[in-house]
């Protein structure tokens, strides 16, 4: 190690010997706490990485223990954040004061809140807050940063919890459904007596017997069922059925291989992860926490483009089935609507829209939402009547004879409108 | 390959310059990940947007290196006998028929002359595994997010012992583990267990110092100026909304095919000639024609302008 390079380290990691490894597992801990999914031996890896690269500059220390630490590309705000709040040299004696002492204040001049700062400083400060004083910049401001327009509402949302029988009822459904176009061909292979000829299995058992005997083997390929992607409206106007679209997707996600689950309102949540709780109840409270737009207005197209850009090439791979439930009436303009369903048609298999206003029995495609969208779907598919979960497993039921072409739909509004 | 391999570099400046030697030029934060791989002999998963450089830097190391590159493309449906090996059953066929003709047949005699390693075909798996110490080569496991979770399931086992067992033959292991690297265009979520097996590094797009570098490198003999003003067009490109931003290798692309064109500057109707070489979507190349195109051209050459 030169002199010249010890100036740009911590103290702590300059000056005394051995305390590095200490270091790095308070480090850890932290950015555990801050959300980054660090385990044991991703610790372990990181101290044997900083002895490998040797102590060199304050740039070579950081990307190495960004290259064992990080695994995904959306951590990468939040490590920065928590390794200039961890390893900050100047400021260490304050840091360190701050952690220990229940009166030292930070005084420091408040800017602007970087990505994830919030939640890493929250994770290194822990069971301090409360010797603090109160924060001079209210939670609300932060909200406002986020807000696109005066026509945003933020709300909270509270489910009512699921009965034994409702989730018992939900799972039979669930079972039960088979969805359109359910399975698709994979090139993997099983053993099939009415199937093609299988050379690897012939000389397998043809082995067994020395040679003597070669029987004829099948196989043919196997049929798995496609990633299903799911858009779901939360907006004010679709909430009454909030809650079971909610208990259906946590359902699909446990039954099936491959499920995302995006929600929007007036801006877009993947509640994948969110979903994968085991308990329905748990899930539900932790998509309510996650969402921030419950119940407020609608904006599809703006929601759609972000799906597009940031999501579609992400988790429509592999001939993914979109399931749109939204009641296709937007707020904003529908410039560009059009424009962002003909894209997602284009990136997945099948474009599904569950739509829950076909109950009623006089509805037409008039709303200017419903009529830029439903060109572009596969399948245009009704709720009569959403009062439980079985329900909606009946509308997506491809042994439900109801005509599904959107163009029907479409037919009937311009034969109206005329 | 006829050049003699080379060992690994010993710091983070030799690995840097490695890369520089083979024509990548290549940021700090990528050469502290490349090097941690090698020392630790982790394999190195690559993410980013398509046409970053992941692959070249595999390219690049096998060259630097002086070390057989094996690649591995990924597709749906990628199964254990065209990854990992496949005996070749016609062979072994005609084997069976000629030991029976020959009449007086051992059976284990039998065994060990048909799944012998003659008829054993390797793939690029297998292939991987037979580096001798010190030469061990380059695995290249290419867009690994377009293959399905049982290969990568199956990939676990090989990133952790670095062996094969084939049933008839018993187990493969390496004398020295390859240096594996992994890509992914993020089509798909890779699963955490893997990851946690390698180091990880988003490669991002580069610079306008670094893209510049990279043009003069790639594209030596296109004029200084329009190479300042195609990078500098590009970095502002991606700063629009576009469904697809534009790459390096697409950078690449266009400065040598205005370069072709014997351009020695860009004019409005040369990059609405050209632009199908930067965009792929029909959307994206509507919009930077209706005019968006023409006010970054101003600005990049205003700022160019401003800096002589």
């Amino acid at each position: 190690m030169t002199v010249d390079a010890s100036q740009n380290l911590p103290e702590s990691v300059a000056h005394s010997d051995g305390r590095i490894a200490d270091n790095i597992v308070y480090f850890a801990r932290a950015l555990r706490k801050a959300g980054i999914r660090v385990g044991p031996a991703s610790v372990k890896d990181a101290i044997e990485a900083v002895l490998a690269a040797g102590i060199g500059s304050r740039e070579d220390f950081y990307w190495t223990l960004h290259a064992v630490l990080v695994t995904r590309h959306e951590d990468h705000a939040t490590f920065d954040e928590a390794f200039r709040l961890f390893w900050k040299s100047r400021e260490l004696i304050e840091k360190m004061i701050a952690m220990f002492s229940p009166v030292a204040p930070d005084n420091r001049e408040k800017q602007k809140l970087r990505a994830a700062e919030s939640r890493v400083a929250q994770a290194m400060f822990e069971g301090h807050e409360k010797n603090q004083p109160a924060r001079e910049v209210p939670e609300v401001e932060i909200d406002a940063r986020f807000t696109v327009s005066g026509k945003e509402v933020l709300h909270g949302k509270d489910f009512a919890q699921m009965s034994a029988d409702e989730i018992a009822d939900a799972k039979r459904a669930i079972a039960e459904l088979q969805l359109p176009f359910d399975t698709v061909r994979t090139r993997r292979f099983r053993p099939d007596t009415r199937g093609r000829i299988d050379p690897r299995a012939m000389m397998r058992s043809a082995s067994r017997t020395g040679g003597q005997l070669i029987l004829p083997k099948f196989r043919s390929t196997r049929e798995i069922s496609p990633p299903i992607v799911v858009l779901a409206d939360i907006s004010g106007s679709m909430s009454q059925y909030t809650r079971i679209f909610l208990h259906f997707l946590h359902a699909l996600t446990e039954k099936r291989r491959h499920v995302h689950t995006f929600v929007f309102g007036t801006r877009l949540t993947n509640l994948t992860r969110q979903m994968r709780h085991r308990d329905p109840d748990a899930a539900l409270a932790d998509c309510s926490a996650t969402v921030q737009d419950w119940s407020g207005g609608t904006r599809i197209g703006d929601a759609l483009h972000e799906f597009n850009r940031l999501w579609s090439r992400r988790v429509l791979g592999q001939g993914a089935v979109v399931l749109l439930i939204t009641d296709g009436l937007e707020r904003d303009d529908v410039a560009g609507l059009s424009e962002e369903m003909a894209r997602l048609r284009r990136s997945c298999r099948r474009l599904i829209w569950l739509n829950p206003l076909l109950r009623f029995d006089g509805f037409e495609a008039r709303a200017r939402g419903v009529k830029a969208m439903l060109p572009h779907v596969d399948e245009f598919r009704a709720v009569h009547n959403l009062e439980a979960l079985a329900d909606l497993c009946a509308s997506l039921d491809r042994r439900t004879s109801v005509d599904v072409d959107p163009r029907r739909w479409l037919e009937s509004g311009k034969a109206a409108a005329a | 390959m006829t050049e003699a391999a080379r060992p690994v570099p010993g710091s983070i400046d030799e690995t840097m310059e490695m890369l520089t030697g083979a024509d990548y030029v290549a940021d700090r934060a990528l050469a502290t990940v490349l090097f941690l791989s090698l020392r630790m002999q982790r394999p190195l998963f690559l993410e980013g947007e398509a046409g970053v450089g992941k692959t070249e830097i595999a390219k690049v190391l096998a060259s630097g290196l002086g070390r057989r590159l094996i690649r591995l493309q990924c597709y749906e449906g990628l199964d254990v006998s065209s990854a990992v090996y496949e005996w070749n059953y016609a062979a072994q066929m005609i084997e069976i028929r000629m030991e029976e003709a020959v009449g007086e047949v051992d059976r284990r005699d039998m065994e060990r002359n048909v799944f012998s390693e003659k008829y054993l075909i390797r793939r690029p798996v297998l292939d991987a595994l037979t580096g001798t110490a010190g030469a061990a080569p380059i695995f290249l496991i290419d867009e690994l997010d377009r293959t399905d979770e049982a290969f990568e399931a199956f990939l676990l086992e090989i990133l952790s012992d670095f062996q094969v067992t084939v049933p008839e033959l018993g187990t493969i292991k390496a004398e020295e583990p390859p240096i594996v690297i992994i890509t992914s265009n993020r089509t798909r979520e890779i699963h955490d267990a893997l990851k946690r097996r390698c180091l990880y590094h988003w490669v991002d797009y580069p610079d306008a110092g670094r893209e510049l570098e990279i043009v003069r490198r790639k594209v030596p003999h296109a004029n200084s100026r329009l190479s300042a003003e195609v990078v500098g067009f590009i970095q502002k490109l991606r700063e629009v909304d576009l469904f697809k931003a534009p790459g390096v290798a697409e950078t690449i692309d266009w400065a040598s095919a205005l370069t072709e064109l014997d351009k020695v500057a860009l004019d409005p109707e040369t990059v609405s000639d050209t632009i199908g070489v930067l965009l792929k979507y029909q959307d994206d190349i509507a919009r930077i024609q209706q005019g968006e195109g023409r006010r970054l051209l101003k600005e990049v050459k205003a700022e160019l302008a401003a800096a002589e």
